[in-house]
């Protein structure tokens, strides 16, 4: 018996162990993301006449457009808006899920309420919503984040709350009130550590659900203006000049996209399997 | 005006409860636990036992009858003086937190109640899951023992341990509550047990009084 305990409990160390490494390889990835892209001015993708259309090289790695400019430096100044789009409508969204979920658990009332909510944002598809909130806000960076914000919260508020029910029921979170603890003490005490896991799992889930959507719905010219260089954006206008050849400009801003995405998604499964492995 | 003089006990007056539509599991129920007196009760298993320990601590509200705490009606909001000592102390403790969380959120017990119980001082570090049962559960009894506690309902509150410790729970127990002037409901199915510490013993099934109307 003991024997068993010991050796499950040094497997697991282990295993959380190489969890934890592969999870730092991917922070530290998607910082080269962020610092790279914050660092990038406006003379490395600045027009320059004399070095259009060339394809990929030691001296421009993805090549350069039709007016000259670093697709390389484009692409990360692309990937970095994308990532801040995504971090704020990712945060947003997870707040929201946050708050609607605690709400829920606080009554029936308001639960009925939080569940029709669900309900009918889940059974239109999201991107219509998405579109439609992004159109009347009129695009931009606002438009994007606020759609994407009051889109992606369904899922995440269902699991938050049903999460928050059972909690509700156990023994432990009863006597805490009988012991005359307030609702805010119990909740900051006994529900936020409880489903803190969950709501950064949720969130790094939600994240880059929200940078394809940014990117979808700005392909579509719905989201981010076409001065801003975002992925999107820049796929967009690249799908012009596909047909003359410059494959380019479409292959490698698309291929980071879908590492950025995979990366979170590689992330978030790695969080979810560190908080409850089995 | 509903308060009258001397009625320092806890009474259950007419209590019935049944779950959600099935049968009544009891009905009227009288029940009147004075202060600092310790009234055993036993009982088939099933017999709602746990569930008039549910009702007494505000756990359940009764279908019908009301319960007086020395006299008051007692709103539900506040620390609530009647505290139920659960069975199973594993579900009774979040499993998230440290020991001295659990003490924590007691708030203002007394450094007499943990040596008395035998609360080691390196265990407030551990969390629930490096404590056994009978560990775990010196912590839930400790907690009932609040400054605002008046009664205590204990429903099978020592069957993980031992005899001897189970000896030596008891034994605290009882000088904290003699200490302190609380009365209190024992549950167990342990009559010798409850001959032991009770200054009164009661047959659940004979409080129950029509056990199986139906409607
Ligand atoms: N939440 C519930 N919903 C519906 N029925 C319940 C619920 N809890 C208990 N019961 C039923 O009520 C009856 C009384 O249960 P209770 O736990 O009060 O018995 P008990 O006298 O404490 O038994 P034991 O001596 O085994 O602890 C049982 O038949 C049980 O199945
Ligand atoms: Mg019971």
């Amino acid at each position: 018996m003991k024997y068993h305990s010991i050796s499950f409990g040094t497997r697991m160390a282990i295993s959380r162990k190489g969890l934890l490494l592969k999870l730092l390889g991917l922070l530290s990835l998607f910082l080269i993301f962020v610092i790279g892209g914050s660092f990038i001015g406006e003379e490395q993708i600045e027009a320059n006449m004399s070095q259009k259309n060339l394809g990929p090289s030691i001296r421009h790695l993805f090549g350069t457009d039709w007016l000259g400019r670093d697709m390389f430096f484009r692409t990360l100044s692309g990937l970095h808006l994308s990532f801040r789009v995504g971090l704020f409508s990712a945060a947003i969204s997870t707040l929201i899920a946050l708050i609607l979920s605690l709400l829920s658990s606080y009554n029936k009332y308001f639960d009925a309420m939080v569940t029709i909510l669900i309900d009918l944002l889940l059974s239109i598809p999201h991107l219509v919503t998405l579109i439609l909130i992004a159109f009347v806000l009129g695009g931009g960076v606002k438009g994007v984040v606020v759609g994407i914000a009051l889109t992606h919260w369904p899922s995440l508020t269902r699991v938050l709350r049903a999460e928050l029910m059972q909690m509700k029921t156990a023994e432990y979170v009863q006597i805490s009130k009988k012991l005359g603890k307030s609702r805010i003490w119990m909740v900051r005490n006994h529900f936020l550590p409880q489903i803190l896991p969950q709501l950064l799992v949720g969130f790094i889930l939600l994240f880059p659900h929200a940078i394809l959507h940014e990117s979808a719905i700005t392909f579509l010219g719905f989201g981010l203006s076409p001065e801003q260089p975002a992925i999107g954006i820049i796929l967009a206008e690249s799908m012009k000049y596909l047909t003359a050849g410059m494959w380019w400009l479409v292959l490698f801003p698309g291929l980071s996209l879908i590492l950025m995405v995979a990366m979170f998604e590689a992330m978030g499964n790695n969080f979810r399997k560190m908080f409850n492995p089995q | 005006m509903e308060k009258w003089l001397g009625a320092f006990m806890l009474e259950l007056k007419n209590i019935s409860f049944r779950y959600n539509r099935s049968k009544w599991l009891f009905k009227h129920v009288n029940l009147a636990i004075g202060q600092g007196e310790i009234v055993g009760m036993y009982g088939k298993s099933g017999s709602g036992k746990t569930t008039l320990a549910k009702i007494m601590a505000n756990y359940l509200s009764p279908a019908e009858g009301e319960i007086l705490i020395d006299g008051e009606k007692m709103n539900n909001e506040k620390y609530y003086p009647v505290q139920l000592i659960w069975q199973h102390p594993e579900k009774a403790i979040n499993p998230n937190w440290k020991l001295s969380t659990i003490i924590d959120e007691a708030e203002g017990l007394n450094e007499e109640i943990f040596s008395l119980l035998g609360i080691q001082k390196e265990w407030l570090n551990r969390r629930p899951h490096e404590l056994s049962g009978g560990e775990l559960q010196r912590f839930c009894i400790a907690r009932a023992f609040g400054p605002n506690t008046r009664y205590i309902v204990a429903d099978e509150i020592t069957s993980m341990f031992d005899a001897l410790t189970q000896a030596q729970i008891w034994h605290a127990f009882i000088k904290l509550v003699k200490e302190r002037n609380i009365g209190v409901l024992a549950i167990s199915h342990h009559i010798p047990l409850l001959e032991k510490i009770s200054d009164r013993l009661i047959d659940f099934n004979k409080l129950k009084s029509c056990p199986n109307i139906t409607n």
